[in-house]
This record gives structure tokens, C-alpha cells and sequence, in this order.
């Protein structure tokens, strides 16, 4: 800290002119850090040799050319769709009504947007089992996995919501809807959702972000969703595995990449929502 | 005005849909508003909240359905203490890489004489790189510092060893695989409350003779400190909580909590209940207990910084 040396009185203009050497040196530090991992895998998606040539892109090849590649990456998507559905059916309407009717629970929401950190998915799981094993019928396909990932993205979409709803003036937008003969319902739907389409889409990047690398629930359950997929390969073939994480990390950045294009109309928040 | 009614007491045969619900209250502004939130509710009730409080139920109860403090006193035999010693000491480790390397970058992007080019790509980049977690980043870390990993070698060929930090097997390389998403997190949780810092409190301790050690040591510190130390308790909480990047990593051997709830889990049915319930629920207390602290530094926080 002792590098900060900016001087009394003419401050500003002598800081601007250049910044510390050890500022310099820490934002290298830090982007070596993110980087060389980046790099390393990338390396090793394409090492190794292969009927004594370097491998090229056939750990890729052979990624694109496994079945189960294409059935568990289908699987997720299924999911994260489902999950996406889901949890705006369930959140955009409540989170309008209570905005508009019940503005006393919007510390009762914070809160319970918190419960889902106090019980992380490795905790849940060993609650989710025994609830749900009596409901057969949801407990064995793979769409319960849908349901229980909506759990998870709550605190995501809601405060994405919560913001959005906040930005715009709702109880004026409701009186001028009801003056004109709309009921609650189209006051929603076309009134308040127009307005809402970019919280909605930040949190719905955020939510398929979660449904798409969840490991923790699906691997438990023995469901072969794509970061199962990815975990049962990378016992056995690393480079293969590093070719497949390549993969994953590339669908992760364009999803925040496009999700950073959507918020960048209103708020620029940066958004962290990976299940770990 | 408000007749407040809980949520409990409304007809369970009316409709739930916001739409109807509306209606409703036209003609009858009291209670039935409430069943707006009837359906969110249900869904948490059946998928979070009757699970975790059975699960805590459980931790209490024989096999049988008899009482017992059994399971938890299992607990606290020395193999599972050393297991909540060694998920604490990584989330401890975790939890201070990331406070220190993120203030540090943190204060360096905020620096009047940062250019802005700079601190908007760190904050998008950090974004990107805050969710990069799980099995993919367990396999970067691994090709990087693992024991045939690019740096490994590279450093091994210098006659350095890099045991220290194999991420396969160390707690200190595990939680500099963590901090490969918590230190971006502790960055953009820090600019905020670093831009808090007024220009004038600067000035006025200028004014008073301080340099800038002196500031920093003296105003600045002191006023982002709740600020710093509740960040940390979340970086805490998300290193104590993960399981499946120290899974990937570590396999079956690992020996923290997550890992031994995992193993006595997997497969479908869990292999010693009583057991996964106690540890569960001993999880459940030290997150709860980390919510409580993060609650009070936030408080303590937001006084100064708005």
C-alpha cells in the first residue's frame, strides 16, 4: 500500500499521469493467473501424440464423434430450458405481485433469496433424497433435476428481477394501465414484461450458466448430464478432457459475453452465478 | 387499512394464479392478495424447505424415528472433526488469497490514474472468470499445476518443485484453484465500496499532513474493513460449501465435509444416512453462523459507505 504516494496538493494531476509500478505489476500478476490455466488447457486439448503424429484437433474430433458427447450435452440443454421456463413461471409473477401488492415482503424475499446459499447442493441432496424418493415418478427422470435447479437460481433471477422491477416507476405504470381499462394480468404482461426484458434475460443467462455446469446433484443422482459427462472422461483420457473443457469454458463465455450485450443497455453489473 | 393474514390461512381450493388473484382484490382488498405468492411458497416449501428441515430432523433421530443425539455426537469423532478442520483451514486459506490478492488489484483498478480501459475489461473479465468453476476449471488447474502440468514441468526442468501447490493433492493448491473464482468475486465486490471512498477524505487527511501510507492506514483501512472482512466470510462460505471442483480434483480421496457427504452419498441412495444428516446439518450451522457475521459486517459497512 505504501506505493499509493500521491502527493497534497496538485494530486490528481500528478497521479494521472502514471500509475504506480506496483499497481502494474499486480494487474499482470492477477492476468497471469487467469491466464496461464486458460492456456494450459488449451495446450493440452491439442498435445499428446497420436499413431506418432501431435494430436492436432483429434481430441476435439473424437469429443464430436462420442454419442454420449452429444446425448449428455442434449440432456443439459433439456434442463437448462426447463430450469429457464420454470423459474420465470414461477418468479416473474410473484416478484410483479409483490412489488406492486405486497411491498412488505420484499424483506421477507431478501431473505429468502439467501436460503439457498445456507443450503448448498451438496447439503439439499441428502434432504432431496429420502423426500423424494416416495414421488417416483419425479425422482427418476431427469427433469427433476429441472426442478431442483430452480431452487438454485432463485437468489439469481430474483435479484436480477427485483432490480429490474425497481428501476421502473411500477406503481405509476399499474394506475395508468388500470385507467385504461387493463386488468392486472395485461398490466403484466404488456406493460411491466416489456419493461422487464432485459432483467429477464440477464437472469436467464445466468440460470442455463447454472443448470448447465451443475455437477454436484446430477453426478449424485447418476444422471449423465454434460459435467458428468466431462468428469467420467477426464478419468481416463486427460487430453480429451482438456478438449471438452475448452468446449464448456467457450459456451460459458459467450453466454456472459451476450449477457454483458444485454446489460449493458441499463445496469453493467458484472453477474457470478457458476455452482461450484 | 392492511388486514394482514398469513399465508396459511387462505382457501387452498382458490386460484393461485396472479391473474384471478387480481380480480380478487378488487372487490375484497383484504387477505387474498396474498395468495399472489402462494404458489412460489409451495414450490420453495416441497423443494428447500421441508427437505432441509427434515434433513436437520433427521440428524436428530434413530433410524427407528426414536430421539437421539447419537448421529451427532458422531460427529465429533476425531476422523469427521479432522474433516471440518480441513474444510475450515481451506476456506480459511481460500478466503485470505482472495481478500489480500483482491484488495491489492482491487485498489490498483480503482486508482484515479488507472485508465478506464483497464478497470472495464478487469470487471468484464472477472465476471468470465468468477464463473469459471467446477469439473472444467478442476481440469485447467490440473494441466497447469498438476504433477505433469505445463508450469509443473516448466519449473521442474528449473530444479523448482511445485509439490507444495499440486491441486490433486494439496490444501494450499486447492484453494488457489478456489480463489481462481473467488479472487474476480472479491474484486467486484471490493470496486464498489473502494469507489465509496470520498475524494474528500483524502483531501481532508492531506490537509491534516497524512501521506498516503497514513490515509491508508488511518481512514481508508478502518472504513473499508467490514466491507473487506464481509466479502472474505462469503469467499468463506463458497470455498466451505463446494464440492464438486475438490471432487474433480481430489477423486474419492478427498477428506473434506462436502467430499464425505458425496461419498456416503453417491449412487443414488445413501450408504449411512444417520451419518450424511449429522454432517449436513453440522454444515448447515457453520453456514448459518457465516450468514450471521455477514449480516453484521454489512450492517457495520453501510454506515460509512453508500
Amino acid at each position: 500500500m505504501a506505493a499509493v504516494t500521491v502527493g497534497p496538493p496538485p494530486a490528481r494531476r500528478r497521479g494521472r499521469r502514471h500509475l504506480p509500478v506496483w499497481h502494474v505489476l499486480w494487474i499482470i500478476v492477477a492476468g497471469a493467473y487467469f491466464l496461464v490455466p486458460i492456456i494450459s488447457l488449451v495446450q493440452f486439448s491439442f498435445g499428446g501424440l497420436v499413431n506418432g503424429h501431435s494430436a492436432g484437433f483429434h481430441w476435439y474430433a473424437t469429443v464430436f464423434a462420442d454419442p454420449n458427447f452429444r446425448s449428455s450435452f442434449w440432456l443439459s440443454v433439456q434442463i437448462a430450458i426447463e430450469t429457464v421456463v420454470l423459474s420465470n413461471l414461477l418468479l416473474i409473477p410473484t416478484t410483479f405481485w409483490i412489488h406492486l401488492r405486497l411491498p412488505r415482503l420484499r424483506p421477507v424475499m431478501d431473505f429468502v433469496s439467501v436460503l439457498p446459499f445456507v443450503v448448498p447442493p451438496i447439503v439439499l441432496i441428502v434432504g432431496l433424497i429420502p423426500f423424494l424418493t416416495p414421488f417416483t415418478f419425479l425422482y427418476s427422470r431427469p427433469e427433476v433435476l429441472a426442478f431442483i435447479y430452480v431452487v438454485f437460481a432463485l437468489p439469481f433471477l430474483y435479484r436480477s428481477l427485483d432490480a429490474g422491477l425497481r428501476a421502473i416507476n411500477l406503481r405509476t405504470l399499474a394506475e395508468a394501465s388500470a385507467n385504461c381499462g387493463g386488468s392486472t394480468w395485461s398490466t403484466l404482461v404488456r406493460v411491466v414484461l416489456p419493461n422487464l426484458r432485459s432483467a429477464v434475460i440477464v437472469g436467464s443467462f445466468l440460470t442455463v450458466a447454472i443448470a448447465m455446469g451443475e455437477f454436484t446433484i446430477s453426478s449424485l443422482l447418476s444422471f449423465n448430464t454434460f459435467p458428468v459427462y466431462l468428469f467420467n472422461i477426464g478419468q481416463t483420457t486427460g487430453n480429451e478432457a482438456a478438449a471438452l473443457s475448452v468446449i464448456s469454458l467457450l459456451l460459458t463465455w459467450a453466454l456472459m459475453v451476450s449477457l454483458y450485450l444485454v446489460g449493458r443497455g441499463g445496469r453493467t453489473t458484472a453477474q457470478v452465478a457458476a455452482t461450484r | 387499512m392492511e388486514t394482514a393474514q398469513a399465508p396459511g390461512a387462505v382457501r387452498s381450493d382458490a386460484p393461485a394464479t396472479t391473474g384471478a388473484g387480481a380480480r380478487a382484490v378488487r372487490w375484497r382488498p383484504g387477505g387474498l392478495r396474498w395468495l399472489g405468492v402462494v404458489p412460489l411458497t409451495a414450490y420453495l416449501a416441497f423443494f428447500l424447505i421441508i427437505p432441509a428441515g427434515e434433513l436437520v430432523v433427521d440428524a436428530f433421530r434413530t433410524p427407528n424415528g426414536a430421539f437421539t443425539l447419537g448421529n451427532v455426537s458422531t460427529i465429533f469423532q476425531a476422523q469427521y472433526l479432522s474433516s471440518f478442520g480441513a474444510s475450515l483451514e481451506l476456506s480459511a486459506l481460500a478466503a485470505l488469497l482472495g481478500g489480500v490478492l483482491g484488495l491489492l488489484a482491487a485498489s490498483a483498478i480503482v486508482h484515479p490514474s488507472a485508465p478506464r480501459l483497464i478497470r472495464s475489461s478487469v470487471t468484464t473479465f472477472s465476471g468470465m472468470a468468477a464463473n469459471f468453476a467446477g469439473v472444467p476449471l478442476a481440469f485447467a488447474f490440473t494441466s497447469t499445476l498438476g504433477a505433469t502440468g505445463v508450469i509443473t514441468v516448466a519449473f521442474r526442468h528449473a530444479g523448482i518443485s511445485l509439490a507444495a501447490i499440486n491441486p490433486n493433492a494439496t490444501t494450499l493448491g486447492l484453494a488457489l484453484v478456489y480463489n481462481y473464482f473467488e479472487f474476480p468475486l472479491m474484486l467486484l465486490l471490493l470496486v464498489p465500496a473502494l469507489d465509496g471512498l470520498k475524494r474528500e477524505w483524502r483531501e481532508a487527511a492531506a490537509n491534516l499532513g497524512a501521506g498516503g501510507f497514513t490515509y491508508w492506514r488511518t481512514v481508508a483501512f478502518p472504513i473499508l474493513l467490514p466491507s473487506l472482512l464481509g466479502a472474505m466470510v462469503l469467499l468463506f462460505g463458497g470455498a466451505f460449501s463446494a464440492y464438486a471442483t475438490a471432487y474433480a480434483l481430489s477423486g474419492s480421496t478427498g477428506n473434506l465435509v462436502t467430499e464425505l457427504i458425496g461419498n456416503l452419498t453417491n449412487g443414488n441412495i445413501t450408504v449411512d444416512p444417520q451419518l450424511a444428516y449429522a454432517l449436513a446439518f453440522g454444515m448447515m450451522i457453520i453456514i448459518t453462523l457465516l450468514m450471521v457475521v455477514y449480516y453484521l459486517l454489512q450492517r457495520r459497512a453501510s454506515r460509512w459507505l453508500r
